[in-house]
């Protein structure tokens, strides 16, 4: 029992707060990791990135106008991966320019929508919440916004998944098959923009990536059939976020006492850790070379 | 409005901006021609991580900007050999902007120092910084330029430079502690997020408007200045953050480049170096 209690401190189980976070940090935890393990199997973890960061411009304009910032996540987010998906045929190199152009910009808006918040609202924490977020602050009114967003995401990945899978393996097969392919990938980007949002609204824009992409790449050093890398990434990026949320919960006894450390602090570590974890594994015990490796 | 642009107090601001203008100008160039766009995006955040550690233990901005970018720089070369390049990247980017983010919060201003350290605070550059700036930018710069035929050609031809006894895993590493340099001293300035901006915005345009790599790395730190500067007027003007100005540039000069070589519609007579990757 007081092993119990060193883990969960007191009133863990019983506080509101932390209840609804357990639940919708798992449920967008489910959603990213099955996303994530196509991104990092397509080369496309700096794509995903980039939405993480224009999703920062979204969600400081929607702290401006006062509405919610899953909202403005969302609408950057979906404005991002259209701009991207205009960019689809390009080589590598000027994609990477273009998408860290296209960030780049995105971040200055950032800077002046916030600075813009801060002087007129006198809403000094708005930079803090939007780039790091904390999942103890998300709203139940925003349930009906990550089922929307979470549900056809995963439909998504279902429906297309052989498909999205060629098109990691081998580009120019999948571009073979032409019209179809091209609807493929354009309703991946928006499954890709939406577990970003999602992500956003729950360990902050700019730490976003860490969710998409840490489950999934430590999943894919544990197996390499792309199904079972899906479910290993749902369960490394549940456990990531609940142990997350318990950490952050008994740092409030931790130095300075009563203020706890960042919620998406503890989820990015944890992430980052199985990641580690995972790729020290694979190089202990060589295996079969993972599908789509060599990006 | 603008009449206390050159003050004495100002004047800090104008030097330290153009040094950081300086150094971009000449690894971004490097940056853009190699590729390693996304590398240049994550140092940065390793220096924010160290600028948090400085204001927690109340040392040097630079001096913990410099330790932290050194690490993330460790990081990407040795993580980043094996495996998915881009997932090494996006992670230790991730966990550096985290680990800053717990510091911060930490420390007791966490949400002004945040954004100062996120998107620059210019105007409040002091002479003590203005030396080590300096001198940072003189290393970085000498030693981009004196490897410049290496940098060349370890990105134009990787297989001919392992012939040549260049090895490209090395001028690498060297590389990016090149981009840890020059992203150290701009932070303060800048930001962490917008370092980035600067450091492309400017080369990539310098890019499309000739195909000769001397006179394009002239040219982009030419633009980098102008970029920096206008940003500081715009800064001091509308009292915005600098960042801002600079990511809005960026795309600008991208835009312009691109404006260029749409306009120029002939087919360029030697092929631009780098263009493969």
């Amino acid at each position: 029992m007081s092993v119990l209690h060193a883990v969960f401190a007191p009133g863990f189980f019983s506080n509101g707060p932390v209840q609804a976070a357990l639940v919708m940090g798992a449920v967008v935890a489910l959603v990213c990791a099955p996303v994530g393990v196509l991104a990092v199997l397509r080369g496309q973890a700096f794509a995903g990135h980039a939405f993480a960061d224009i999703t920062s411009t979204g969600g400081s304009a929607a702290v401006l106008l006062g509405i919610s910032p899953v909202l403005g996540f969302a609408a950057s987010a979906a404005a991002g991966a259209a701009s991207m998906e205009g960019l689809g045929a390009r080589q590598r190199g000027d994609r990477d320019l273009v998408t860290g152009t296209v960030l780049g910009g995105a971040l200055g808006l950032s800077a002046l929508l916030l600075y813009l918040s801060t002087t007129r609202q006198g809403t000094s924490g708005a930079t803090v919440s939007v780039l790091f977020g904390s999942i103890f602050a998300v709203s139940a009114a925003n349930w009906p916004w990550v089922l929307s967003l979470g549900l056809p995401a995963l439909a998504v990945v279902a429906a297309a998944y052989r498909p999205l899978l060629l098109g990691s393996v081998s580009p120019e097969l999948a571009a073979a098959r032409g019209v179809r392919a091209r609807l493929v990938s354009a309703m991946y980007l928006g499954a890709l923009a939406a577990s970003v949002a999602l992500s956003a609204l729950t360990i902050g824009a700019v730490l976003s990536t860490a969710l998409l992409v840490g489950p999934a790449a430590a999943a894919l050093g544990l197996s390499s059939r792309p199904g079972r890398a899906m479910a290993w990434a749902g369960a490394i990026a549940v456990v990531s976020v609940w142990a997350g949320i318990v950490l952050a919960y008994d740092s409030y006894s931790w130095p300075p006492v009563g203020r706890g450390w960042p919620v998406s602090f503890f989820v990015v570590a944890l992430v980052t850790a199985f990641y580690a974890v995972s790729r020290a594994g694979v190089r202990r015990r060589p295996r079969r070379q993972p599908a789509g490796r060599g990006s | 409005m603008l009449s206390g642009l050159f003050s004495a107090f100002m004047l800090h601001s104008w030097e330290a901006t153009s040094v950081v203008a300086v150094a971009a100008g000449v690894v971004g160039f490097f940056v853009v021609l190699r590729g390693s766009t996304f590398a240049a995006h994550a140092i940065p955040q390793g220096a924010f991580t160290g600028a948090a550690a400085a204001a927690l233990l109340g040392t040097s901005t630079l001096l913990g900007a410099g330790v932290f970018s050194f690490l993330a720089v460790g990081a990407l070369a040795r993580w980043g050999r094996r495996g998915r390049h881009d997932v090494v990247t996006a992670l230790v980017l991730v966990i550096m902007l985290a680990t800053g983010s717990l510091f911060l919060s930490v420390g007791s201003q966490y949400a002004q120092q945040t954004f100062s350290l996120l998107f620059g605070e210019p105007l409040a550059v002091s002479s003590a910084y203005l030396w080590p700036t300096v001198g940072l930018a003189a290393a970085c710069t000498g030693l981009v330029l004196v490897s410049y035929r290496r940098l060349l050609l370890t990105s134009a031809a990787p297989e001919l430079a392992g012939a040549g006894g260049v090895s490209p895993a090395a001028v690498n590493f060297w590389f990016l502690l090149a981009i840890g340099a020059a992203t150290t001293l701009a932070l303060p300035v800048v930001g962490a997020l917008l370092v980035f901006s600067l450091m492309i915005g400017p080369p990539a345009a310098a890019r499309s408007l000739t195909a000769r790599p001397g006179v394009a790395l002239g040219l982009s730190v030419l633009l980098a200045l102008v970029t920096t500067w206008a940003a500081l007027v715009g800064a001091y003007w509308s009292n915005w953050p600098l960042g801002f100005f600079v990511g809005v540039a960026a795309v600008l000069w991208y835009l312009l480049g691109r404006g260029a070589k749409a306009w120029g519609h002939r087919p360029r007579t030697a092929p631009a170096v780098g263009s493969s990757r």
